[in-house]
């Protein structure tokens, strides 16, 4: 894995976009991995028994991948310090979600060196059904 | 709007802060690659524990948002229970803190405990109610790995 260091980051930049493809076998996956057995997530006939246009990702695997683009982000040296996001819009499976993010500042406090951004789960149409926020620290080049 | 009176009561700002009774989970390793490989995250620090090693972190560790799924197993109880008089609820989205890696191996003991109940007034449904619910998660050195806030938005449907 690249490491990325604090300073290369410039206020403004993109973190690398992660694109995941859920599949209905990755929400029972999920369920079994996660204990969320509730039925919207597989269950085509449940789901649209309670008014739902088909099975939906869980929440909690949204907010698992907008971890994933972060772990990713910081590689092995950095550190995930604060992560979060709210569930404006459903996803389903069968059709990409992308992961994104935009640096909004940096700077350093208490010895660290803190990156703030701005992150986001989208679908193909770029509506942004997750929005969220990370704090991280990276370390330096030197 | 005119202002709503407000539904905040006094057993509600007694239940701020009133931890529940602790629950226990062992950290699995196999868990965590389970974890892992559902969410499709290939990182070796989640996956491989000989790469892992090689790491900072010295062996596997879970990913970020591993813990809610332990505490599926059980859940830590609220010691209050409080709800709101509202019959409409929104997530109000989740949030995570972190202080120490999670690795396999590890003893969590988690509580949990309502951390902030406020109202906001003036939006589209008039007045609503924020109840802010944290679970923190201690390991078996006594400090405080993680922080999970959920927020719970919930308001009278207009008519």
């Amino acid at each position: 894995m690249e490491q990325r260091y604090f300073e290369d980051i410039e206020e403004g930049s993109e973190v690398p976009t992660l694109r995941k493809d859920p599949t209905p076998q990755q929400l029972v996956k999920y369920a079994g991995a996660s204990g969320d057995f509730y039925q919207i997530h597989y269950d085509v006939n449940f789901a649209k028994n309670n008014g739902l246009p088909d099975i939906i990702l869980h929440g909690a695997l949204k907010n698992a991948f907008l971890g994933q683009l972060m772990t990713d982000y910081v590689g092995f040296d950095g550190t995930l310090k604060k992560l979060s996001c709210q569930y404006r819009a459903m996803d389903i499976p069968g059709t990409p979600v992308f992961a994104k993010g935009t640096v909004v500042k940096k700077y350093v406090e208490e010895n660290e060196n803190i990156v703030e951004c701005e992150i986001w789960l989208e679908n193909e149409e770029g509506q942004k059904t997750t929005p969220g926020y990370a704090i991280v620290s990276l370390p330096n080049r030197s | 709007m005119p202002e709503s009176e407000s539904v905040i009561t006094q057993e509600m700002r007694d239940a701020v802060g009133v931890e529940s009774d602790p629950v226990i989970y062992d950290i699995e390793k196999g868990a965590i690659i389970r974890f892992a490989q559902a969410i499709g995250d290939d990182n070796v620090i989640f996956n491989r524990e000989n790469d892992a090693r090689k790491t900072r972190y010295k062996g596997l560790v879970a990913p970020p948002t591993f813990l809610r799924s332990v505490a599926h197993v059980e859940t830590p109880e609220p010691k209050i229970k409080v709800s709101s008089p509202y019959p409409a609820n929104v997530d109000g989205g989740s949030e995570w803190e972190y202080f120490e890696p999670i690795h396999a191996g590890d003893t969590i003991t988690a509580t949990t405990y309502l951390s902030d109940v406020h109202e906001r007034q003036g939006g589209r449904f008039g007045n609503m109610l924020i109840m802010v619910r944290e679970t923190k998660y201690v390991n078996q050195f006594g400090n405080v790995a993680a922080l999970q806030r959920t927020t719970g938005i919930s308001y009278q449907p207009p008519d």
